[in-house]
């Protein structure tokens, strides 16, 4: 999934070379290593959409050839060779590979397979490391995804979002019902071990009924993975602009609620698992081991314009435009806006807000004496599950996950 | 325009012959401060080039109000155009007196009507006289002032001189061409005013042979000097650095300056009989020198003091909270500096389970209450909860027993006889199209119609007893939409009356908020605990429970309304470039927390509270001026 918000943080500068501070690598042996590889284009730009990318249209003009698609892949082996310099003798070989966009499926699979063994010269592929790449549904085919597999990929993730035409016309979803289903198809057909739909739920339109029909549309083409995320709309999209004109009503938060419940029983009934709040898994191996690197504070280094990147504390950011990050790279320069070194009370904040989302929780052991009778008082109320509360962890109950926000207010303190 | 007089008398040796005490009455717009700069301007105490507008009104507020809140007295020279052949007359000493204009300060005002013979009774043209005015006339009739009818802003095209003038007239007993017009803006008229002044002010009356016994008619802290106190002297002489002696208090003092202010302060050798002018004792409390007490010297001093004097009695109550409760002692130190310039104002420490720590002030009244608040706020930097305003109450309980409420919190629970509460005599002025409504608001707040007037053909005057706590609730604001504004009102204490009252409480989540308990009519309970249910609806936030909202007398409810619980407070997506952002968005969120106050296990955001108690709209009356 997109590790790209439409608006970067403040920060400190990054130097010039992208040189970390030295204890950012201490006990990185410890930690896995991934990469994410954003790709920033777009056929059309979706109306609910804010994240990072361009259309061809948007990008004419403004950074010229060195924002085109056309050279993309090898923008992107030059920040992953400055990767290598940075972190130096780290001996990590990559845990995981995600590729996400954008429409990273709008370049050809070759592209995509080159970047990737950037990757494997540089640094290695772990034994058995989930290479994942997001795939819109009409741009693949099954020639397109036996290329990826051939190339190294081994996990390929579907936006189909729904499977109603009018829920996916307000979304400007240009695929039709049914590809999503016959696309999971064609990639178990060429070999892809794991397979996630991503779904929306609380589209302006769409009802509890249409939400069932798209989990069991789901669950039916055979997936191992799921996703389901509430609608956000974004300040600045044409979608809230809509709404705001009154052409499509707005859902509102105690519907997000019921469409939540509705997936977790038909998504359990069908065998699968929550093991983060918005992501489900049938078995364990299938859960995205990328997301968890995320989740878990592991080290991951995110190239492409406007990527995130995390190693042990520091935290920095890419400039957004895909011209400037060309130009800062053909330079020679680190294509980091901003940085951040997390304090301790940072890390213990991000901890538990990330980890309290999992099925697994967090250690009560992270909570002050506050959070502790917070947390105490979340039991009582049936926010956090008291059997695992026993045993020293904050878990979320049902009804926690959905005041997973709240929870976490009142664990920090 | 005459010359600056020459051979102007000096203080302490002046002839009471020569003496001319007056005031001016006005409403609060109709031109009284700029009527009192232009006559600064004319005697030519200032100059031209150093005059500001309202030279007078020495607060900010006062003059962004264009209000007068303090009195202060101007010694003025004038010579009047003589008879016939134009030759100026002997120069006389003209004291003005200026007086608070607002009803809260009717005391205050009583008190510097006792210092005039005289006064100017100043209407705008183009308005007509309007309730506050009217009591005040009313007042100096009872202190036998010689009153000076005068029309103002006759400069305006709205002006309407004549038929304010048979307005005028009608209600002092004159001829209409006895009021003079004038415009303080353009200066025209204001000479003759002088000479009006002159001719018709007695001149004070006074044993200079008698014991020493002057009248303080205002009392002003000064951050370098102490108190500086007003007084006219009444009998006898006081000198300067002579030993005086507070007659209610008995404290004795030392002159440490005397004088007169033009409208600087100057320093003299004494005040003698009708003189006003200002005593330096270096006293740091205004409450050591008290409105309406009799100074005497403490050698063979006076044995009787002057008659009038009262002990300030504040009349409206309302809890002042730091929004913030660690500026608690800020909020102290400036009630404390406040306090030293105003006599009226009390306040003791009070702790509210919802609003934390702060103090339960006494105000003589709603202008006094938002003076003072808003003082707080800009002079110190405060922010504040003012709680809504209440009356004091006398309960009764069966057994005998008597409380004195000031805080509905406080209101006793068993029991109850009988429940006392103040009432006032109110005057309202308006255009006759507006009976029907006036009356109707009237009886809404429990009022009785005592009688009725016609000032003019389309003016009337009407008289009601109402209870005080249904004019300190938003009342001024009713009454400006129901006669759009043309109604004006004015209100003195007349005692007490037993009324059916009961304490309605408000409860979240069944705790009780002390803080907006009210005490209501029985009959009007209901009411009050719908309307503020239905607010507190609106402005409570959903928590992870639903929340029930209660308005209850006793144990029994009367309204509720349920803030559901809310059911989704999670984002969809926290991935890697979310983290930053979702931790800053955290510890946003932690500081708006911060900024709830909470109420049992409800978190209740500031806002509903200033929403809910917010005292704005029973201030209205104030805020209506530019």
């Amino acid at each position: 999934m997109v590790p790209m918000p439409s608006v970067l943080p403040d920060g400190e500068p990054v130097p010039a070379d992208g040189t970390l501070p030295a204890r950012a690598l201490d006990g990185a042996g410890d930690r896995p290593l991934g990469f994410y590889l954003h790709v920033p284009y777009c056929a059309t730009r979706c109306g609910y959409c804010d994240f990072n990318t361009y259309t061809a249209a948007e990008l004419r003009g403004s950074g010229g050839a060195l924002a085109s698609r056309d050279n993309y892949a090898e923008t992107l082996a030059e920040e992953i060779r400055l990767a290598r310099k940075v972190l130096g003798d780290d001996p990590r070989r990559a845990e995981t590979v995600f590729v996400g966009g954008g429409t990273p499926t709008l370049l050809p699979a070759e592209d995509l397979t080159r970047m990737l063994g950037v990757i494997r010269d540089e640094f290695g592929l772990a034994d058995g490391a989930e290479i994942t790449t997001e795939a819109n549904p009409e741009s693949v085919d099954p020639r397109y995804l036996a290329a990826l597999r051939e190339g190294g990929f081994n996990r390929v993730s579907f936006g189909m979002q729904s499977a109603r035409q009018h829920v996916l016309r307000v979304l400007d979803r240009t695929h039709t019902p049914g590809r999503p289903e016959a696309c999971v198809a064609e990639a178990r057909a060429a070999g892809f071990e794991h397979v996630n739909l991503d779904l929306i739920y609380g589209t302006p339109g769409e009802t509890d009924d249409d939400w069932r029909a798209s989990l069991d549309a789901a669950v039916g083409a055979g997936p191992d993975h799921v996703s389901a995320y509430a609608l956000i709309v974004e300040e600045g999209t044409q979608l809230a602009r809509r709404i705001r004109r009154g052409e499509v009503p707005m859902t509102d938060d105690d519907e997000h609620a019921d469409r939540y419940l509705i997936a977790e029983e038909r998504l359990t009934a069908a065998g699968f698992g929550w093991y983060e709040v918005s992501n489900w898994a049938t078995t364990e191996a299938g859960r995205c081991r990328h997301n968890e690197l995320y989740w878990r504070g592991a080290d991951w280094w995110g190239a492409g314009p406007g990527a995130h990147s995390h190693v042990g504390g520091v935290r920095w950011w890419n400039v957004k435009h895909p011209g400037a990050y060309a130009q800062a790279l053909a330079e020679g320069r680190s294509p980091g806006a901003g940085r951040e070194l997390l304090g301790e009370e940072d890390r213990r904040v991000e901890r538990i807000l990330l980890e309290l989302r999992l099925a697994d929780g967090c250690p009560l052991g992270l909570l002050a004496p506050a959070g502790l009778r917070a947390a105490g008082r979340a039991v009582a109320d049936g926010l956090l599950a008291p059997e695992p509360y026993e045993r020293g962890r904050a878990v979320l109950t049902l009804r926690g996950r959905l005041l997973a926000d709240a929870v976490v207010r009142d664990l920090v303190d | 325009m005459p010359a600056t007089p020459t051979n102007v008398p000096e203080p302490s040796r002046t002839d009471p012959a020569l003496i001319r005490n007056f005031c001016i009455i006005a409403h609060i717009d109709h031109g009284k401060s700029t009527l009192a700069d232009r006559m600064l301007q004319l005697t030519g105490v200032v100059e031209q080039r150093q005059m500001r507008a309202q030279y007078l009104d020495r607060m900010d507020i006062e003059r962004e109000r264009g209000i007068t809140i303090k009195s202060q007295a101007v010694r003025l020279p004038w010579a009047p155009t003589g008879g016939e052949d134009g030759t100026p007359g002997a120069t006389h000493v003209l004291n003005m007196i200026d007086t608070p204009g607002h009803v809260d300060f009717t005391y205050e005002v009583s008190r510097s009507l006792a210092a005039c013979e005289a006064c100017v009774l100043l209407v705008d043209a183009a308005q007509g006289i309007e309730a506050q005015t009217l009591a005040n006339l009313y007042l100096a009739m009872e202190h036998d002032l010689t009153i000076i009818p005068v029309l103002n802003k006759i400069d305006l095209p709205a002006a309407q001189p004549e038929k304010f003038a048979a307005e005028l007239a009608h209600l002092i007993g004159c001829e209409p061409s006895d009021v003079l017009k004038v415009s303080a803006k353009t200066g025209e008229g204001v000479g003759e005013l002088l000479d009006k002044v002159v001719e018709v002010t007695p001149p004070p009356v006074g044993d200079k042979d008698a014991p020493a016994r002057a009248m303080i008619f205002d009392s002003v802290y000064d951050a370098y000097r102490g108190v500086v106190t007003y007084v006219k002297v009444v009998d006898g002489h006081l000198g300067k650095r002579e030993r005086i002696r507070m007659m209610s208090t008995g404290a004795a003092h030392e002159l440490l300056e005397i004088g007169v202010s033009s409208p600087e302060m100057k320093p003299a050798d004494g005040l003698g009989v009708g003189e006003v002018g200002y005593l330096i004792t270096g006293v740091k409390d205004v409450r050591q020198s008290k409105v309406g007490d009799t100074v005497t010297l403490l050698n063979k001093g006076a044995e009787e003091p002057l008659g009038g004097y009262k002990d300030p009695k504040p009349m409206v109550f309302s809890g002042l909270y730091p929004l913030d409760g660690s500026d608690y002692p800020e909020l102290r130190d400036a009630l404390d500096k406040l306090q030293l310039n105003d006599a009226a104002l009390v306040y003791e420490p009070e702790t509210s389970a919802a609003l934390g720590f702060g103090f339960r002030v006494g105000f003589l009244g709603l202008l006094h209450l938002d003076v003072i608040r808003e003082r707080l706020e800009r002079e110190f930097g405060l922010d504040l909860i003012a709680t809504a305003p209440n009356v004091i109450y006398r309960v009764i309980m069966e057994d005998g027993t008597e409380h004195t409420v000031t805080n509905p919190s406080e209101f006793p629970t068993g029991k109850i006889a009988e429940v006392f509460e103040p009432v006032v005599r109110a005057t309202l002025l308006a255009p006759s199209e507006f009976i029907g409504a006036i009356m109707e608001l009237c009886q809404s707040r429990r009022g009785t119609l005592l009688g009725m007037d016609y000032l003019s053909e389309d003016r009337v005057e009407l008289r009601y007893t109402l209870p005080l706590a249904e004019i300190v609730f938003d009342f001024f604001d009713a009454l400006k939409s129901k006669t759009r504004g043309y109604a004006s009102l004015d209100y003195e204490p007349t005692g007490e009356q037993s009324a059916d009252l009961v304490k309605v409480d408000i409860l979240l989540h069944g705790d009780k908020v002390d803080a907006f308990s009210a005490i209501t009519h029985k009959e009007k309970a209901y009411a009050y605990g719908v309307r503020l249910v239905g607010k507190l609806r609106e402005l409570i936030p959903r928590q992870n429970f639903e929340v029930p909202i209660q308005a209850a007398i006793g144990s029994r409810v009367i309204a509720r309304e349920t803030v559901r619980a809310i059911r989704k407070d999670v984002l969809a997506k926290c991935y890697g470039g979310d983290i930053s952002r979702k931790r800053k968005l955290l510890e946003k969120q932690k500081e708006g927390k911060k900024r709830m106050k909470m109420v049992g296990n409800v978190e209740v955001p500031q806002e509903a509270f200033i929403a809910v108690l917010s005292s704005d709209s029973a201030a209205g009356e104030v805020k209506g001026k530019k």
